[in-house]
């Protein structure tokens, strides 16, 4: 009686949930390190005027400015005014301490991705997981509970029909690296009419480790195109038998080409 | 008491269950992805102050056009027409209603804000993830408001990353030979410009010939050689300072000065005795040391971004070919065995592969390799091009192209183009002048 008991409670779907804590974005400051003028040969000096001109036409071509108020300019001083030049030399010669206090900037800010605390509930999540699969597979053979499993999965044309909408929604990200594992799991949890009321990545430890911010990108691509798919074309019967998928999303086939 | 657990049980224990189905997806589109760029929003008062130092009238809507143009030249993203937005860009940078952007079929939203601080240009810009209705970067910078282009790149450079996975290459320059006059007499000056062909600047007058300017991988320092008396003389250029240094004058026919990626050395070929081999000259110390010694021409050594190999182009085996070989010179093994001739190597900063050029049957190739010599993908075919430059991050190359003259001797013209890695996205870059021989610098800010 007292196992039973312990069964019941230790099943994984009496488990706490873990926290879905929105993830939160600070916003980082970044001192640009000014651009120096860079120097040029004086006949060239009509000929840059020409190029300037012509680059604002372009950019009026491009996109018109909005209709604002008219107000005159001050003075229009000339590009290479000398007086500007000075202060622009005072103003924004590359100062290396500046540099070093941008490079920490910008590291710290990669530090803040990492304390995702998506992470806390996916680290928590994943010894769950990984055994959760493992005795599923082992299921399949051995466990006496599962004598009423069904095997049966979606049939070929209903998996094709799937996998076609899927193609389509999926924009696979271009800057993967080519040598390294590229499979995102999904597990869905999906309504009747093929909505998604759950999406959950396998592996989203992976994502905050260091070195792997591109699977970061690519679990994003992923959640995404189910995003921009739903409803899912599942079949119209037999709810019970897909009412949860996992999508193994791998992009190494189209990249290595 | 029994009675009350067994009904637990049967509760708790579904009656039937089924294995989890899993679908592979291994395909996806590489269509460009759908992004809406609002215009960065701007208070009055800002604007005016602006509008007075830098002559635009929106510096908010001036930035997002940036933006928009580096995201669409780079072939992966589709800025969404601004018609269409619903949202105005001032409800759209604090709160999007992601649903209005859905509805334009926009998978990520860039919004911001300008403001005129003590003197400069503040922007703040974000990225929202419009499927996932969440954000994803929140950046501020603060600069001179004559930098007001390089944040526009800045601010490419980190949705580019966000987005893709890898780095960007928008705020970056490119260094070129601008060329002028008749093919016979043609002058040709060293000039610069910002990646999307902006801030044209000549950096010599053009008295003397000048070419193969190349970056330092790792600085804006610039390496180019000068014909002073008719002898080749390799000169060092600070970009930032406009200092320029001679590095030395060397024999007739010196070739392609190039550094090595910690920026310490300059690896070239030069003929000594009637033959060409590959040298290297520490800048410290100006010791000159001898790579290749083989009585064929060795020319266009190009180093691994790790500094431990060398790729060239050699003769040796009767044809010229691509070589690879340790930084000492040892272990020198050829990599290239297709059909034509092969020339000016160039490896990725990434690592993986090695650009060339190829002249097979009168035309002439882009094309790249893996460092091993497998998997040669030719990506553009042309009556006549060369020089191929990677991006820094390894994504594009950039080469020049030259037009056939007609019967009279007319129509020629040197043009640089750009192609990505995957042999798509195609186009010329636009320059003031006929233009060869680029090179890319490395990003600006990291």
């Amino acid at each position: 009686m007292l196992l039973i008991i312990i069964t019941a409670l230790s099943l994984p779907f009496l488990a706490k949930k873990p926290i879905d804590l929105p993830p939160i974005v600070s916003i980082e400051l970044i001192q640009i390190t000014d651009q120096t003028n860079i120097p040029f040969a004086p006949k060239a000096k009509k000929i840059i005027e020409k190029v300037k001109e012509k680059e604002k036409k372009l950019v009026s071509e491009q996109a018109p400015p909005k209709k604002v108020k008219k107000i005159k300019p001050d003075a229009i001083p000339l590009p290479d005014d000398k007086v500007d030049k000075i202060k622009e030399i005072e103003d924004d010669k590359q100062n290396p301490e500046k540099i070093d206090t941008e490079v920490k900037q910008v590291s710290e800010f990669e530090k803040d991705e990492l304390f995702d605390p998506n992470n806390i509930a996916a680290l928590i999540d994943k010894s769950k997981e990984e055994s959760a699969e493992t005795t599923n597979k082992n299921d399949k053979i051995t466990q006496d509970q599962q004598k009423s499993v069904e095997n049966v999965g979606l049939s070929l044309s209903e998996e094709d029909a799937l996998k076609a909408q899927i193609f389509a929604c999926w924009s696979i990200p271009l800057g993967l690296p080519y040598n390294e594992n590229l499979l995102v799991r999904i597990k869905l949890k999906l309504k009747p009419d093929g909505t998604v009321m759950k999406s959950e990545i396998l592996d989203h430890a992976r994502m905050n480790k260091p070195g792997q911010g591109f699977y970061k990108v690519l679990a994003e691509s992923a959640l995404r195109a189910v995003k921009l798919c739903q409803p899912l074309r599942v079949p119209t019967t037999g709810y019970e038998r897909w009412k949860e998928l996992q999508l193994n999303f791998d992009a190494r086939e189209m990249l290595e080409g | 008491m029994i009675r009350l657990l067994l009904i637990l049980f049967y509760i708790l224990i579904p009656f039937k269950s089924f294995a989890l189905i899993e679908v592979d997806i291994t395909r996806g589109n590489l269509n460009p992805l759908p992004i809406a760029v609002s215009p960065l929003s701007i208070d009055e008062n800002s604007k005016k102050n602006f509008e007075k130092i830098l002559k635009k009238k929106n510096i908010g809507e001036e930035i997002s056009i940036i933006v928009e143009n580096n995201l669409k030249t780079s072939g992966l993203f589709n800025p969404l027409n601004k018609d269409a937005f619903l949202q105005a860009p001032d409800i759209a940078n604090l709160k999007p209603r992601f649903e209005d952007w859905n509805l334009i079929k926009a998978q990520a939203l860039i919004t911001g804000k300008v403001s005129f601080v003590e003197e400069k240009l503040r922007v703040e810009f974000r990225l929202w993830d419009v499927l996932a209705g969440k954000e994803m970067i929140a950046l501020a910078f603060t600069t001179v408001p004559n930098n007001w282009r390089r944040v526009g790149h800045i601010i490419t450079d980190k949705v580019y990353q966000r987005l893709t996975g890898e780095k960007g290459y928008f705020d970056t320059r490119i260094i070129y030979v601008a060329e002028e006059g008749p093919k016979t007499k043609r002058i040709k000056k060293l000039a610069i410009m910002d990646q999307d062909g902006a801030n044209n600047k000549f950096l010599t007058l053009g008295n003397e010939l000048v070419l193969t300017p190349r970056f330092n991988p790792s600085s804006q320092m610039v390496t180019y050689l000068s014909y002073f008396r008719n002898l080749p003389r390799v000169y060092l250029l600070d970009i930032e300072t406009g200092m320029q240094e001679v590095v030395g004058d060397f024999p007739g026919m010196t070739f392609a000065p190039r550094f090595s990626p910690d920026g310490k050395k300059i690896i070239m070929s030069f003929a000594k005795d009637g033959n060409s081999d590959i040298y290297t000259m520490d800048l410290e110390n100006r010791i000159v040391e001898k790579i290749t010694n083989h009585p064929s021409i060795d020319t266009s050594p190009s180093y691994s971004p790790d500094g431990k190999f060398i790729c060239f182009n050699s003769d040796r085996s009767g044809y010229q070919q691509i070589y690879v070989m340790k930084s000492n010179g040892s272990n020198v093994k050829r990599i290239s065995f297709g059909k034509g001739l092969y020339g000016t190597p160039v490896w990725s900063p990434r690592g993986d592969l090695i650009a060339f050029t190829k002249l097979h049957k009168g035309k002439f190739y882009i094309g790249v390799m893996r460092t091993d010599g497998s998997g040669e993908r030719l990506l553009t075919e042309n009556f006549y091009q060369e020089a191929p430059s990677w991006s820094p991050n390894g994504r594009v190359l950039i080469f020049y192209r030259e037009t056939k003259t007609d019967e009279k001797g007319e129509g020629f013209s040197a043009k640089l183009w750009s192609i990505d890695l995957t042999g798509y996205n195609e186009r010329m870059v636009d320059t003031p002048t006929d233009a060869s021989d680029p090179s890319w610098s490395s990003l600006l800010s990291n």
